[in-house]
């Protein structure tokens, strides 16, 4: 639905995209991810033909936005960062107004209005001028506008900024279920957001992909070795009753207060020790306080590949390689493998 | 077409929205109320002197025709605080992402906004038929020199507005592309001062560039195609910078 290749934008010396590339398929969700000035918003906005790239193509909805903007531009629904409203208008000559621009057929102009503020649940604020909106509702709109017309394609550039926790959910809750008809691409720096709604992320950093997978594979939901946290209220060595579990490679101390100690433990591929984990506190008459899988958060992951993607620009022999991965990482469709390379680099630095 | 008129109308909607369109009504027909009201008392008092020597004075040549021209003057004022909004307004407040993601082209976006402006434009002008039609009413005017000199401040105005909305496209800043616009206009006004220290040419080349040689005829009566085509090749020039001006924007970024 989307096929974004090698695009590259250059203002004047600086680089802001560089040779990004990636697909999204039909009825996908996309994060796309990267600390401010990563060159998120300009791959937004090369792909909702507010600007052209300097080189690469962009393709949505099989109509490429350089050749054919218009066709292009009618299937696809753009909140940018802020949303575009004109502060004199009410929220219903507003959306009006979008529908006549975005080419919406007269007569179901106002029922696509309708609909539109129904799904962004703004209906209740019809009447008022955008600019008396508070930031929650003026977000709302935009994205009532960027959905009005029923694109096949959904563009949002960070949609749950500047909204409460209960705004952010009903906003979650909205793209989600929008996404079967549209194929999303959104932007945010808010980690947990991602492994929420999106089922790929595109890690980009300083202009460049440097990872592309779902949230799961990025989180290490790894298959090899299992890495567990036990938090125990133990009056003995809890220690080495852990370790005498079988299947159990490794017992390391994360935390003590007191009495409680927390450990992480590693154990043989394949092999479910949870059960015997427990058993083994439990039958010593301790409190099994903690038992969960440890992965490595989105955050971890993030910032490991995002600060090692700097470390790498400075050291050139890394660079390559780096580039080489991030390249790797375009070209094959599912990523997997690369991703768990990078998992693996991530656990051993 | 469609999409140029809701633009136009989403223009003229946000300027009645605002205070802008009544300002700018409200100075306008005041400074013209006052003019009327200078040009009439000055007529009076001429067409007494004129009675005791005999000839009876013309209402079209010495109230309408000074008239008409100080207003394309005080329009050259007014017409920059209508078009510095424009494009500036939009690209500060971000709404130029709405239109330039939407499936319009930028010819559509910038007929537009000149339609929006020119139709708050025609509305200041609406204004001023009410004294001019007091004239019919107590006195016995010509009718068409005032068809052709509103014709003439439609399309005077026309060029302030492409002009305008050329250098509102250039900057982020109401009050810079205000201020520049009026700069421009007011040059274009002065310019004509240094006709009598020129050669011939000069005076030709320069009587050819200033915009309100052009007016005069229209103010007169005088339908002249060089004068429309003048106008309509300001109009289009400034249009044509706009559009120049949002494409390189664009490739900027």
């Amino acid at each position: 639905m989307i096929e974004v290749q090698h695009l590259t934008k250059r203002y004047g010396r600086f680089t802001a995209v560089d040779d990004v590339s990636f697909r999204v398929e039909k009825g996908e969700i996309l994060g796309f991810l990267g600390p401010n000035g990563a060159g998120k918003t300009t791959t937004m906005r090369i792909l909702t033909g507010y600007m052209p790239a300097t080189s690469g193509r962009a393709i949505v909805a099989g109509f490429d936005l350089f050749t054919q903007p218009i066709d292009a531009k009618k299937r696809i629904g753009y909140l940018p960062e802020t949303p575009p409203l004109y502060p004199e208008m009410t929220v219903r000559e507003f959306l009006l107004f979008c529908a006549r621009i975005k080419g919406v057929p007269k007569k179901a102009q106002r029922a696509q209005v309708d609909t539109s503020m129904e799904k962004a649940r703004v209906a209740d604020v019809a009447g008022r001028h955008c600019g008396k909106l508070s930031k929650g509702y003026r977000q709302r709109v935009g994205l009532a506008q960027a959905i009005l017309h029923n694109p096949e394609v959904l563009i949002l550039d960070e949609p749950t900024a500047g909204l409460d926790p209960k705004q952010i959910m009903e906003t979650r809750d909205l793209i989600t279920s929008l996404a079967g008809d549209h194929t999303i691409i959104l932007s945010t720096h808010i980690l947990p957001e991602v492994s929420q709604t999106c089922q790929r992320v595109v890690i980009i950093n300083r202009g460049k992909v440097v990872a592309i997978d779902t949230p799961e594979n990025l989180t290490g939901q790894l298959v090899g070795t299992q890495n567990l946290y036990v938090q125990v209220d133990a009056t003995g060595d809890a220690g080495a009753a852990l370790r005498g579990v079988p299947g159990v490679l490794s017992v390391t101390l994360a935390d003590q207060r007191q009495t409680i100690a927390g450990f992480e433990v590693q154990s043989q591929e394949g092999l479910d020790v949870r059960r015997d984990l427990a058993r083994a506190v439990v039958s010593q008459g301790w409190g099994l306080l903690e038992l969960r899988p440890l992965r490595m958060s989105l955050e971890e992951i993030f910032l490991q590949l995002t600060t090692e993607e700097r470390a790498a620009a400075a050291a050139a022999e890394n660079a390559d390689r780096s580039d080489a991965r991030a390249s790797a990482d375009a070209d094959s469709p599912d990523g997997d493998e690369a991703a768990r390379a990078d998992e693996e680099e991530a656990r051993h630095v | 077409m469609s999409n140029i008129l809701a633009i136009a109308g989403r223009e003229l909607r946000s300027y009645f929205a605002s205070p802008i369109a009544y300002a700018v009504i409200g100075l306008f027909a005041l400074v013209f109320g006052f003019m009327f009201y200078a040009y009439t008392q000055m007529f009076v008092r001429q067409s007494q002197q004129f009675a005791a020597m005999g000839g009876p004075l013309s209402v079209n040549q010495n109230v309408i025709r000074p008239l008409f021209v100080q207003i394309s003057i005080i329009v050259l004022f007014v017409l920059p605080m209508i078009t510095m909004r424009t494009y500036a307004e939009e690209k500060r407040s971000g709404t130029i992402e709405l239109l330039l993601t939407s499936p319009l082209t930028d010819l559509q976006i910038i007929l537009g906004k000149f339609l929006g402006a020119m139709g708050l434009y025609a509305s200041m002008l609406l204004i001023t038929l009410l004294p001019i039609s007091l004239l019919f009413w107590y006195g016995d005017p010509d009718w068409r020199p005032v068809v052709t000199a509103y014709l003439g401040l439609l399309l005077v105005g026309g060029a302030f507005i492409s002009i305008g909305l050329a250098i509102s496209s250039l900057t982020k800043n109401q009050i810079v592309a205000g201020v520049f616009t009026f700069c421009a206009l007011l040059m274009l006004l002065l310019v004509s001062w240094l006709q009598d220290s020129m050669g011939p040419v000069g005076r030709a080349i320069l009587s050819a560039v200033t915009i309100f040689e052009h007016f005069d005829d229209f103010s007169k009566g005088v339908l002249d195609t060089t004068h429309l085509v003048y106008y309509a090749s300001v109009i289009t020039f400034g249009l044509f910078l706009t559009a120049k001006a949002v494409d390189s924007e664009r490739w900027r970024g």
